[in-house]
C-alpha cells in the first residue's frame, strides 16, 4: 500500500488526518503492525529542543534620513555583520556582547526583539555620496524591522555524541559542565523524537519542506553546513520569520567558559506515504547509538569511551567500567515533546499541509575535516633541545649551581632509570635553602606531580596547560617519559618573531 | 534545621563547632565548610528541637548563626527543563518527573554552587 501526499493534504484539509507525534509511533506500530499503521496514521510529528550555535537571522532596518550604508553595527553592544547592503546585517547567535562579554549575546537579542522588548541600534560608517550619514543610535522593536528572518545554516543535528571527562581537571565545554575523573556524561539531542532521525534518508526533509521553527512556520533551505549524514549526523540549514516566534521556544543561553549559544525548538512533521516511512518513525531511543567521547582530550579526533544509546542516556545514569556515573541533558526533552505536540495541533486543524521537498539533501555525504596546508606550530619547533637536568640523589647545593649556571628556573628530575620523576624550580631551592637541616637532596624537595608535554603536541595546547595549572615550564618527554627538551615561556616568544604569526 | 555559622578567627581559635558539641551534647552534621586563614563559613545541620540550644551556644562563643531556610531556588520562567544541572550536584537535588519535568529536592541542596554554572539558562540561584 502506498498513500500519496495529496491524500494526506486532503485529509488535513477535511480534518480526517491521524496525526501523531514520533513518540507515540512505536507503540502503535507493534500494536498494530506494519501495515496496520500505514492504514491507520497519516502523519508523524518530531521535535527537539537544543543548544542551536550556528543560528542567526538577516534583519533589515528601512532607511533612515538622512540615509546611512552602515558598516560597523551593534545590536545592544553585540556586533552584528556589517559585510551586507547598506541597511541590512546577520546578528549571530553566538556573538557576545562588547560590554558584558558571555552575559549577553546575539541569541539575547533576539530573544529580546522576540519578546518585545527594544533594542539599541548603533551603527557607522564612511560616508558616501549617496549615503551621506556616518553614525546613527535608535531603539528599534521588532515590528519596526522590515524584515526579520532567522536563518539558521546547521541546525537539528541527527544526533550528537555524548561527552564525558577523564582528565583530573573540572572542564567547561559546549557539552556543559564536564566534572574531572569520569564523574558525569552530558548528552544532547531528543532521540527518538528528532527529526532526521525519524526520517534518515531524507527522503522527506529537503528544500520547502515546511517546519515548526521557535513556534513560527518556517521551512527547510537545504542542507546544513557540515551535514554528514553517512556517519549519522546530517544537518539542516532552516528559515523562519522571527516576527512570528515565540519565546518558548527560542531562548538564549550561556554555556560557562564557552560563550553564548541559542535553544531552539524545531520539529519537521513527517507524511506516512509508506511502509519505509512507518519503520523509520517507529525508532526507538535503544535503537540510536551515539560515541561517549572523552572531551578531555583537547584534539579532533577524541577517544570514544564506548557506544551508548539514548534509552541508557535517558535513564539517568549509564554503567562505566562497573561503575554508575550520571547522565545530564543539555537540551530539554519536555520542550522537545512540547514542539511535536504544537506541530501535531497545527496539522489537526487544517494549518499546515505537507509538501515533498522540491530538492533532495544527499543523505550519503560524509563531512570531512580541515585541509591543513600550513600546519600551525608543534613542541618540537620551538622547544629547547638544550636543558640541564637533575638526578633524584643529587644534593640540593648541586641543583642550585646547576640552576645558576643553566640559566633556568626549571630542572627536570630524573630518576635512575633515566625517566622523568619530578621537577624543582628555584623557587623550590630557595626554600629547601632558607630553612636548612630538613632536606638534602633533591628528592626531599622536587614536585612529583610533573605537568608535561611531547613533541607533537599543538603549542595552543601547550600554553593552556602552562596557563591552566599557572606554571611556566614544561618537560617535553618521548613516549618512554625520557625527557628530550624543555618548553618554557621563553620559548614561546620566539612564536611572535613572525615565524608563525603571519 | 540548617544552619549558617561564620566565625571570625580573630575572636580566638576555639574549635567553635567542637566546642559546642563538647557543650550541648548535641550531634552537629557538617554538611559543608570553608575556613581559610582569618574566616570561616560551615553548613550544620541539627535537630529542629535543638536548634535553638545550638544556636545560642555558639553565637556565645562568637559565631553568627543564620537558619538557612532554602536550598537552591529554580527560576522558573528561566528553567527550560534540559537537565544540564543533574548530574553535577553532589546531593541529587535534580532529578526529572515522569514528564521530564525538573524536580528539586531542596532540602537535600547544601548550597555547594555547582549547579550554578552549569545551568545555561541562569535559572538557578543561592538563597542569600
Ligand atoms: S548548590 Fe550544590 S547541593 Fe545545592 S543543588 Fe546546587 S549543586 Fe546541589
Ligand atoms: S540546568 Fe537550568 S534550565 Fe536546565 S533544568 Fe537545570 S535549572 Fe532548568
Amino acid at each position: 500500500m502506498h498513500k500519496s501526499i495529496e491524500t494526506i493534504n486532503e485529509r488535513i484539509r477535511d480534518g480526517s488526518a491521524r496525526v501523531v507525534t514520533a513518540e507515540e509511533m512505536p507503540a502503535i506500530v507493534s500494536e498494530l503492525g506494519e501495515e496496520g499503521a500505514l492504514k491507520e496514521v497519516d502523519v508523524v510529528t518530531t521535535g527537539t529542543f537544543g543548544a542551536m550555535c550556528s543560528s542567526g537571522a538577516f534583519l533589515n532596518f528601512g532607511h533612515s534620513e538622512p540615509p546611512i550604508r552602515m558598516e560597523r553595527i551593534w545590536l545592544n553592544d553585540v556586533e552584528a555583520y556589517g559585510g551586507l547592503a547598506a541597511v541590512d546585517t546577520y546578528i549571530g547567535a553566538t556573538q557576545q556582547s562588547d560590554t558584558l562579554e558571555d552575559q549577553y549575546g546575539g541569541a539575547h537579542v533576539l530573544e529580546d526583539l522576540v519578546s518585545g522588548k527594544s533594542v539599541e541600534l548603533r551603527a557607522t560608517s564612511r560616508g558616501t555620496d549617496c549615503y551621506p550619514r556616518r553614525t546613527i543610535t535608535t531603539e528599534l522593536l521588532l515590528e519596526d524591522l522590515n524584515q526579520a528572518i532567522m536563518c539558521n545554516p546547521r541546525n537539528a543535528y541527527q544526533r550528537y555524541n555524548a561527552a564525558i571527562n577523564t582528565t583530573d581537571r573540572l572542564l567547561h565545554t559546549y557539552m556543559g559542565t564536564l566534572l574531572p575523573d569520569s564523574g558525569n556524561v552530558t548528552y544532547s539531542g531528543a532521540g527518538l523524537l528528532n527529526p532526521v532521525t525519524n526520517d534518515p534518508k531524507l527522503r522527506f526533509i529537503g528544500s520547502g519542506v515546511p517546519i515548526f521553527l521557535c513556534g513560527a512556520e518556517g521551512m527547510v533551505v537545504g542542507e546544513g553546513t557540515q551535514h554528514s549524514p553517512g556517519g549519522g549526523f546530517a544537518t539542516l540549514m532552516v528559515k523562519g520569520n522571527l516576527k512570528e516566534m515565540s519565546p518558548d521556544y527560542l531562548r538564549a543561553a550561556t554555556m560557562t567558559g564557552y560563550g553564548v549559544t541559542m535553544y531552539v525548538g524545531l520539529g519537521v512533521p513527517l507524511p506516512v506515504v509508506d511502509l519505509d516511512v512507518v519503520r523509520a518513525t517507529a525508532v526507538r531511543d535503544e535503537d540510536i547509538s551515539v560515541d561517549l567521547v572523552d572531551y578531555g582530550v583537547p584534539s579532533r579526533s577524541r577517544p570514544v569511551i564506548r557506544s551508548v544509546n539514548y534509552a541508557e542516556l535517558r535513564s539517568g545514569a549509564i554503567e562505566i567500567n562497573g561503575e554508575q556515573v550520571r547522565t545530564s541533558s543539555l537540551s530539554s526533552f519536555r520542550k522537545a515533546r512540547q514542539v511535536a505536540a504544537e506541530l501535531k495541533g497545527w496539522i489537526e486543524k487544517g494549518r499546515l499541509q505537507l509538501a515533498l521537498p522540491t530538492r533532495p539533501i544527499d543523505p550519503t555525504k560524509k563531512v570531512h575535516p580541515m585541509h591543513e596546508r600550513k600546519k600551525g606550530p608543534r613542541v618540537l619547533d620551538i622547544m629547547d633541545r638544550q636543558f640541564v637536568s637533575v638526578g633524584e640523589s643529587e644534593e640540593i647545593r648541586a641543583a642550585a649551581q646547576k640552576l645558576l649556571k643553566g640559566e633556568t628556573n626549571h630542572l627536570p628530575v630524573i630518576a635512575d632509570d633515566g625517566k622523568l620523576s619530578g621537577i624543582v624550580t628555584t623557587f623550590d631551592i630557595s626554600k629547601a635553602v632558607a630553612n636548612p637541616g630538613k632536606a638534602v637532596t633533591v628528592k626531599d624537595i622536587m614536585k612529583k606531580k610533573v605537568v608535561t608535554t611531547t613533541t607533537e603536541e599543538a603549542v595552543d595546547i601547550a600554553v593552556r596547560k602552562l596557563e591552566q595549572n599557572n606554571i611556566s615550564a614544561l618537560p617535553v618527554v618521548d613516549k618512554d617519559r625520557h625527557v628530550i627538551g624543555m618548553l618554557t615561556a621563553i620559548n614561546l616568544g620566539k612564536l611572535f618573531g613572525g615565524r608563525w604569526l603571519k | 534545621m540548617r544552619l549558617l555559622v561564620n566565625f571570625s578567627k580573630k575572636k580566638g581559635t576555639a574549635p567553635i563547632i567542637a566546642q559546642a558539641v563538647k557543650d550541648t551534647g548535641v550531634l552537629i552534621n557538617v554538611e559543608r565548610a570553608v575556613i581559610d586563614s582569618s574566616e570561616g563559613e560551615a553548613l550544620i545541620e541539627v535537630p529542629d528541637d535543638q536548634c535553638k540550644l545550638i544556636r545560642s551556644t555558639m553565637t556565645r562563643l562568637g559565631a553568627t548563626v543564620r537558619q538557612l531556610e532554602h536550598g537552591i531556588s529554580v527560576d522558573q520562567s528561566e528553567c527550560v527543563d534540559c537537565g544540564a544541572c543533574i548530574s553535577v550536584c553532589p546531593r541529587e537535588v535534580f532529578s526529572f518527573d515522569a514528564d521530564y519535568r525538573l524536580v528539586v529536592a531542596e532540602d537535600k541542596c547544601v548550597l555547594c554552587g555547582k549547579c550554578i554554572p552549569a545551568c545555561p539558562h541562569k535559572a538557578l540561584t543561592l538563597p542569600v
